[in-house]
């Protein structure tokens, strides 16, 4: 496949290349679960595995030094992510107070370690 | 509950909607969404898309982690290249569509019903509605899902237009303080969620097994990660259930 950009236009590149292979799986999602009900055995697994799923694309966003994080020292994130969540549970489990600490500890550990 | 199935009436399914919207403006993610969503605005306006290509791109994608290789690749890379790292990005929307949308289905519902919620469905929506649809009647719960993700899809369409809007470069302690939305909201509303054993043991090993399967570097790790945390949770869950029957 050697399409370029500027042969295809912005708009169909999208279309190929962006919506097609990210909806694929909300389809594929779709006509699996065809005739499943909300209580069955494989949906609980399925939903299991959907959480650990999201725990790994949190666990690559705190730790990967190449994403899109990495402008952010490896350490800072992963200490502010400790203090927002021990303010989570200070906080009787709420969970703007939760982001606001981990965003003022990012920012002050960012401003220090960075310079 | 009658037995068969009953079809809302519109004035009913347009205020459960609106309940959708409000919803999702009271969710945290609403505004993490408005500040992911500036930082990949103003990266669109950078590379040279525009204004609507970038809204386009959050109607029809909607995933900011697939949306962030667009921007960044689709000028670069080969084109194979980028629809192969968009889709490895995108696996984990097959089982959040296959665990949420069971929950809308009861009879009288088609498939076509299902194709919007299908598409709204994000991690944010996703966290939200598997939070929310449980605390409603089934028939509510397609309107009300409907809702929840059109307003928080509005939300990252606001802050991609103010993103791309702005454009100058934001100062880096800023920039920094917007990434660092996303895994913040991921991991406090996940928390907050987790009541279960099954789900908390199935996010808690997920955040273990993630860097170790990174580590052995044999790629697809979310996939990995998925089926070996979640079957573990899955497994001692059920060994769980199944004790709990044997001394009851």
């Amino acid at each position: 496949m050697s399409a370029t950009l500027h042969e295809l236009g912005p708009v169909l590149a999208l279309i190929l290349f962006g919506f097609l292979p990210n909806e694929v799986w909300r389809l594929v999602g779709l006509m699996l679960v065809r005739g499943l009900d909300e209580k069955s055995q494989i949906i609980v697994w399925v939903r299991a595995v959907a959480t650990a799923m999201l725990a790994g694309v949190l666990a690559q966003l705190i730790l990967s030094t190449s994403g899109a994080l990495s402008s952010i020292p490896v350490e800072v994130r992963i200490g502010a992510a400790v203090l927002g969540f021990a303010a989570f549970l200070i906080a009787r489990r709420s969970v703007f107070a939760g982001v606001l600490t981990g965003e003022a500890a990012v920012m002050l550990g960012t401003y220090v370690f960075a310079n | 509950m009658s037995a068969e199935p009953t079809e809302q009436p519109p004035h009913v399914s347009a205020q459960v909607f609106l309940d959708g919207i409000v919803a999702a403006v009271r969710s945290v993610f609403f505004y993490v969404l408005v500040g992911n969503y500036l930082g990949l605005g103003a990266l669109a306006h950078e590379v040279g898309f525009s204004f609507w290509w970038m809204a386009l791109s959050t109607l029809l994608v909607w995933a900011a982690p697939a949306q962030v290789i667009l921007v960044s690749t689709l000028h670069t890379a080969a084109l194979f290249e980028v629809a192969l790292a968009v889709t490895l990005s995108s696996v984990r929307f097959l089982p959040m569509v296959a665990a949420i949308l069971p929950m809308m289905r009861r009879p009288g519902v088609r498939q076509r019903d299902l194709l919007l919620p299908m598409h709204l469905t994000a991690i944010s929506v996703w966290v939200e509605g598997m939070r929310l649809l449980p605390l409603m009647p089934a028939e509510r719960r397609i309107a009300f899902y409907n809702g929840l993700g059109v307003g928080l899809m509005s939300a990252a369409l606001i802050g991609g237009a103010i993103g791309f809007v702005l454009a100058a470069k934001l100062p880096p302690l800023l920039a920094a303080a917007l990434l660092f939305f996303t895994p913040m909201a991921i991991l406090m509303s996940s928390a907050r969620n987790s009541r279960t054993l099954i789900d908390g043991l199935a996010f808690a090993l997920g955040l273990v097994v993630g860097p170790v399967v990174a580590a052995q570097k044999i790629g697809l790790d979310l996939m990995w990660t998925g089926l070996i945390a979640g079957t573990v949770a899955y497994a001692v869950h059920r060994l769980r259930e199944a004790r709990r029957r044997g001394t009851s």
